[in-house]
């Protein structure tokens, strides 16, 4: 790596990535943390693609890499293997934080990473820069996807978006009524459904109170659920010790959601959209909808490690699984919204784009996606000092008692 | 084997035809293994030491001493500087002083729960049953081990949920019940152990001297069986005081010592807090020991 060739593929990347970056607009309002926040190292991102390297290596979450062992139909990479000549093995993470521990081993070419741990792997000099170029349906992706605070620093692309849904509010029809339209009937303390309301068991769920509180206190000048400072932070920890004494029971296996909302164990609560289908589906009387106030959601990145052995086989791999066939095979395996704009087109159940709002970009920029509270502000901020993920999860732990 | 065990009598002299010629590489190794009792020893000895000092203690020295280092915050890096900071947090924290004591409860709750259940279980099966339903009794009490640890909790999980069989809801109760569940063979088995090895003599003679069914039990069994007891409960008492996925299953909004554990790998990568609060149901499980040993009950096993 000669500094000369690093300096200029930096200047190149930043000026194709400043090009693209005026175009994509709207989207959160957050601007990119690296503009303020940390500088990750200088790591070179591939220029031209080679030869198959003949393997790659993956870390995945389940369901992201199907090779037809779970559902003979469900296969894409079988036919990316037969069409790029790349042999994928792939590693299947449960957490994010396995996540990061599995990609800083150096074993691996590329990683799905969700917001909460992406900005880590930047930062640690785990993954490096994103040719976009090199990735030809990369053009494809809805643009309310590219170069986000989780995916990219500075303006420069980190990764390549897979795929994205929201947090959303579910209630049972039959137990509450009127319909809600806020998750005020999850936070209010005068909850008539106490002992029957749900929260989501991670730490990142702070973001949902602060979320709330942006819309009914925006006294505490919260911009950003991820940035917050001592008083923001302490006023959405105190409203989750007050939630608590409501909740039934904490949810993070979403089977164990599904069962909860069933039995009528739960009432209302925080869902994803594929437990809202799968409730539905076993006909209880559910409703999901994403609240007035907004909601956090998550969006996937797949990125390339700095020092990947099989470089041109994972740029392949990025290609082919944000290509619209694939892209449609993921999303409607993992129930999600295809990043890939063509995909909607693939899906074999017609309305799914629909059902999981993957062309409403209103519907999504209402949605603050997961993504790593470090201790610079997110949204910008200087002179003060954020809640890094590790003081979240100190106050989970408190929260919970 | 070539070892001879310690106190087995030497091997029968070879067959006279032999006797003249000199002793194979075998036959002069176990000769001086005889001769040498210390090397004898520690052979025998090196392997499950090796294995009781490398991965047994040596995991639990590398997780004291991780507890005095920390992580970046941000990229999860493990910074090897020495700080008391972890455990000046653990101590002075109210939240663990309450989930320590939570799960300390919960391991005292299922432990009384196990032995009150297990005792006239175990008495039945050692002192009641004929041989053939005593076998049978034994293989009842087994089988629920040869289920998976998750069916069973997800099946309590069924049971308890509002409209399911028991209907208790969820919460610490229904952690104290399903655990109590989970851990009662591990408290019938030593119990009946126990109570195998009581003769029916004593009973026999305790109720020819005059006592009555209570008295017997106060003055006979409980003394005679109290170590077994506290054998089991050895079991139940840990195995309970770490657990951490029933109470995530049935517990509700409640959480456990091994929950904040997880929760500190899992969710924020920060090893060395975990590494800080997993030494508190170590320390629980030491006194514990300690009281036990000053019992006896850890010499009668």
């Amino acid at each position: 790596m000669r500094p000369t060739r690093l300096v200029i593929a930096a200047a190149a990347l930043a000026l194709a990535t400043a090009a693209c970056g005026g175009s994509t607009g709207g989207g959160g309002g957050a601007s990119a943390p690296g503009a303020t926040g940390f500088t990750p190292p200088k790591i070179e991102a591939l220029k031209s693609l080679g030869a198959s390297e003949g393997q790659v290596n993956l870390v995945a979450w389940a369901g992201y890499a199907e090779d037809g062992s779970n559902d003979p139909k469900v296969d894409w990479v079988h036919p990316f293997e037969r069409a790029s000549g790349c042999k994928v093995n792939t590693k299947v993470a449960g957490t994010s934080d396995e996540m990061v521990t599995l990609m800083k081993t150096g074993e691996y070419d590329a990683v799905s990473a969700s917001g909460d741990a992406s900005l880590r792997l930047i930062a640690s000099g785990t993954v490096a820069p994103v040719t976009t170029d090199l990735v030809p349906s990369y053009k494809d992706v809805f643009a309310g996807l590219k170069l986000k605070p989780w995916n990219s620093v500075g303006g420069v692309a980190y990764g390549i978006p897979h795929g994205r849904g929201a947090n959303l509010l579910m209630w049972r029809t039959d137990k509450v009524t009127p319909a809600p339209d806020s998750w005020s009937v999850v936070f209010d303390p005068a909850s008539p459904y106490k002992g029957k309301l749900t929260a989501y068991d991670s730490p990142i769920y702070i973001a949902d109170a602060a979320l709330y509180l942006m819309a009914t206190k925006p006294g505490l000048g919260i911009k950003d659920p991820y940035a917050l400072d001592d008083k923001q932070f302490q006023a959405a920890v105190d409203l989750l010790k007050r939630q608590r004494q409501n909740v039934g029971e904490y949810w993070s296996d979403y089977t164990k959601a599904v069962q909860a909302f069933k039995s009528g164990d739960t009432v209302a609560g925080t869902t994803w959209q594929v437990i809202a289908n799968l409730a539905e589906a076993d006909k209880a009387p559910v409703k999901a909808i994403l609240p007035k106030e907004g909601s956090t959601g998550w969006s996937d990145t797949w990125m390339v490690a700095a020092k990947a052995q099989h470089p041109n086989c994972a740029y392949k791999w990025l290609d082919w699984i944000i290509s619209p066939k694939a892209n449609a095979q993921v999303a409607e395996w993992f129930g999600e919204a295809p990043s890939n704009s063509k995909a909607c087109a693939e899906t074999a159940d017609k309305g799914f784009c629909d059902t999981y709002h993957a062309t409403d970009e209103d519907y999504f920029s209402k949605v603050h996606y997961w993504t790593t509270p470090i201790a610079q502000c997110l949204d910008g901020r200087t002179g003060v000092k954020c809640k890094d993920y590790s003081e979240w999860t100190r106050a989970w732990t408190e929260i919970k008692g | 084997m070539s070892v001879p065990l310690p106190g087995t009598p030497v091997a029968p002299a070879s067959p006279p035809g032999r006797m003249d010629r000199p002793p194979g590489p075998r036959r002069r190794l176990a000769a001086a293994l005889h001769r040498h009792a210390g090397v004898r020893l520690s052979l025998l000895l090196a392997a499950p030491l090796a294995w009781l000092g490398v991965a047994y203690l040596g995991s639990l020295a590398a997780l004291f001493v991780t507890a005095f280092w920390s992580t970046d915050s941000f990229t999860g890096d493990l910074v090897r500087t020495f700080t008391w900071a972890n455990f000046h947090d653990v101590l002075t924290i109210e939240v663990y002083r309450t989930v320590a004591l939570r799960s300390l409860g919960v391991a005292v709750a299922v432990t009384l729960i196990d032995a009150v259940i297990a005792f006239p279980m175990a008495f039945a099966m050692a002192k009641l049953a004929s041989p053939r339903t005593q076998r049978w009794l034994v293989i009842a009490v087994l089988t629920p081990l040869w289920a998976s640890y998750l069916v069973k909790a997800y099946a309590w999980r069924v049971m308890l949920s509002s409209d399911g069989l028991l209907g208790w809801g969820y919460g610490l109760w229904a952690t104290i019940a399903t655990l109590s569940y989970l851990w009662l063979p591990y408290m019938i088995l030593p119990i009946y152990a126990g109570l195998e090895r009581l003769p029916d003599s004593l009973l026999e003679a305790a109720g020819d001297l005059g006592a009555r069914g209570w008295r017997a039990f106060r003055t006979v069994v409980w003394p005679l069986t109290f170590p077994a007891i506290v054998a089991g409960s050895v079991f139940t008492f840990s195995l309970s005081l770490g657990d951490y996925i029933a109470v995530k299953i049935v517990g509700g909004r409640s959480q456990l010592i091994g929950n904040v554990v997880y929760d500190n790998i899992g969710a924020a990568n920060n090893l060395p807090f975990a590494a800080a609060v997993a030494t508190i149901p170590v320390v629980i499980m030491l006194v514990y020991l300690a009281a036990v040993r000053r019992t006896g009950a850890l010499e009668s096993l």
